[in-house]
């Protein structure tokens, strides 16, 4: 369930590296743990995020979840769908429920995320 | 009916949850299923069709023997005495302060013997509050260990139980309850439920738990009853607007500001914070509970602050998506000048004014 050249953090957060850009969103793990996903946050093109800051919520019908970004970049786009349709997030995790693309400042940055393989174990380790 | 294991009590259907894919989580001291297929379809499905509820974790105290309803009227604020055999009566048992020990049914079962159902988290609570203001009145004994609780909510509930019990069901009217055979097992029906449609909860002995809860998994099976968790039984009362304790009903608000006067029976002679609700009638209340539904994007969860033109008016105590409306919800305590229907104020969001606005309840109400 956790595919491969994606990076990973402990947060649940997964980044697609398509050149430059980074493309975000939570895992399959996060949105099953989190139930149907009502409400979907998420910061305005331009914003620039740090690694590991929160950058927006995702809200099921009993929980709040904050969403840490993966990478330091500006926000390039947002997947302005899940304003009306949250259940993405849960429907399609990897594809349609992606959250934001933003430009990678600094590709070293990966090097703090985990692998498909060390998420994988990562879960393994946390009881799932 | 209890189970000890570490640090949370399970029910007899424990095991049973776990096969069905139960999502569990900690409740009122409990390990209870908040979801078995998803919140969202499980609320669908009560109010649709029906939805099967393990509620063992509910707690059942007998009053008996002579002064049983001298005991229940002093320590609850509606009035028993107005009870028959047979019937059920939503009520509170109350500080002096007139601010809420529990909110509990009532249900009489011969004029010396009533049993009170109080939410899991308050039942020690409940039981030492009792003994300690009417144990020389009445026999008071926890029997919470003894008893099992099922709901069956929804449209088709009817025809469900039906096909389990000789009891007429179409003769039981709502907040009534009759002792009888289900599935073979000695139960009590009681024609109540904490979700805003018709529905039973069915009380019976915790060895024959699984064999009930199975009988009436395949009575429902075809006309798509489903298993439900605490999640759709949460979203259906905030429809419903149903109270719950611990949330938007506790020691700190009384019968009146929760907007509960109906059981509010001052005429009925003395009982707990009878004179300070006397004193908070004549008066009128200062904060009041009041449902709302969002105006603006946002979802309100407890403890958010309430806030007009920036100044704090009150605070959330249940919000959240209301499943069969297409809206967002809440319910929260509000000084009494903002509490009219039509309001508007904010739901203050992770720093942000929201726009709410106040609206007549229940926010859901049946088809009859």
């Amino acid at each position: 369930m956790v595919p491969e050249g994606l990076h990973y953090t402990k947060a649940h957060e997964w980044v697609k590296v398509e050149g430059d850009r980074g493309r975000i969103g939570i895992t399959d793990f996060a949105q099953s743990q989190l139930g149907d996903i009502v409400f979907a946050e998420l910061p305005p093109v331009g914003r620039t995020l740090r690694q590991m800051e929160p950058f927006g919520v995702v809200e099921s019908v009993k929980a709040v979840s904050d969403l840490y970004c993966p990478l330091t970049g500006e926000v390039l786009e947002v997947n302005s769908s899940l304003e009306s349709n949250p259940e993405q997030i849960n429907a399609d995790p990897y594809g349609g429920g992606w959250m934001i693309v933003a430009r990678i400042a600094d590709p070293n940055e990966l090097k703090n995320l985990m692998t498909a393989e060390e998420y994988g174990t990562y879960l393994a380790a946390e009881g799932h | 009916m209890s189970e000890a294991t570490g640090s949370f009590k399970r029910t007899p259907l424990y095991e049973v949850h776990r096969q069905l894919g139960a999502k569990m989580i900690p409740f009122g001291g409990w390990e209870m299923p908040v979801q078995y297929a998803g919140i969202l379809e499980e609320h669908r499905a009560v109010r649709e069709r029906a939805g099967l509820f393990d509620i063992s974790h509910m707690g059942e105290i007998e009053i008996a023997g002579p002064g049983a309803l001298e005991a229940i009227q002093r320590l609850t604020t509606n009035d028993a005495s107005r009870l028959s055999i047979g019937e059920v009566q939503y009520s509170a048992l109350t500080t002096p302060e007139g601010t809420f020990v529990d909110d509990i049914t009532v249900y009489k079962f011969a004029d010396d013997r009533y049993w009170l159902t109080v939410n899991a988290a308050n039942t020690e609570k409940d039981v030492a509050w009792i003994s300690d203001h009417v144990a020389t009145v009445a026999e008071i004994r926890n029997i919470s260990d003894t008893i099992s609780l099922l709901a069956v909510q929804g449209p088709r509930a009817q025809e469900i139980l039906q096909k389990l019990t000789s009891v007429d069901l179409s003769t039981l009217k709502y907040y009534f309850f009759v002792q009888g055979n289900v599935a073979g097992i000695p139960c009590c029906i009681s024609r109540t439920g904490y979700t805003g449609e018709d529905g039973f909860e069915v009380y019976s002995p915790p060895q024959h738990a699984t064999t009930l809860w199975n009988a009436l998994i395949e009575a429902g099976a075809p006309v798509g009853m489903q298993p439900c968790g605490l999640g759709a039984r949460d979203t259906l009362r905030l429809e419903a607007k149903m109270a719950l304790y611990g949330q938007d009903i506790n020691d700190r608000h009384t019968v009146l500001e929760a907007d509960l006067g109906w059981i509010v029976k001052l005429e009925k002679g003395t009982f707990i914070g009878r004179e300070a609700l006397a004193h908070q009638k004549a008066e009128g209340v200062s904060r009041k509970l009041v449902g709302f539904e969002m105006l603006g994007r946002g979802i309100a969860r407890p403890h958010y602050a309430i806030a007009k033109e920036g100044t704090p008016i009150g605070e959330v105590t249940s919000g959240g998506p209301a499943p069969s409306l297409g809206k967002n919800i809440g319910l929260g305590y509000v000084a009494a000048q903002y509490a009219a229907i039509g309001t508007e104020w904010d739901i203050v969001i992770r720093g942000q004014p929201v726009t709410a606005r106040v609206v007549r309840t229940p926010f859901y109400k049946r088809a009859r």
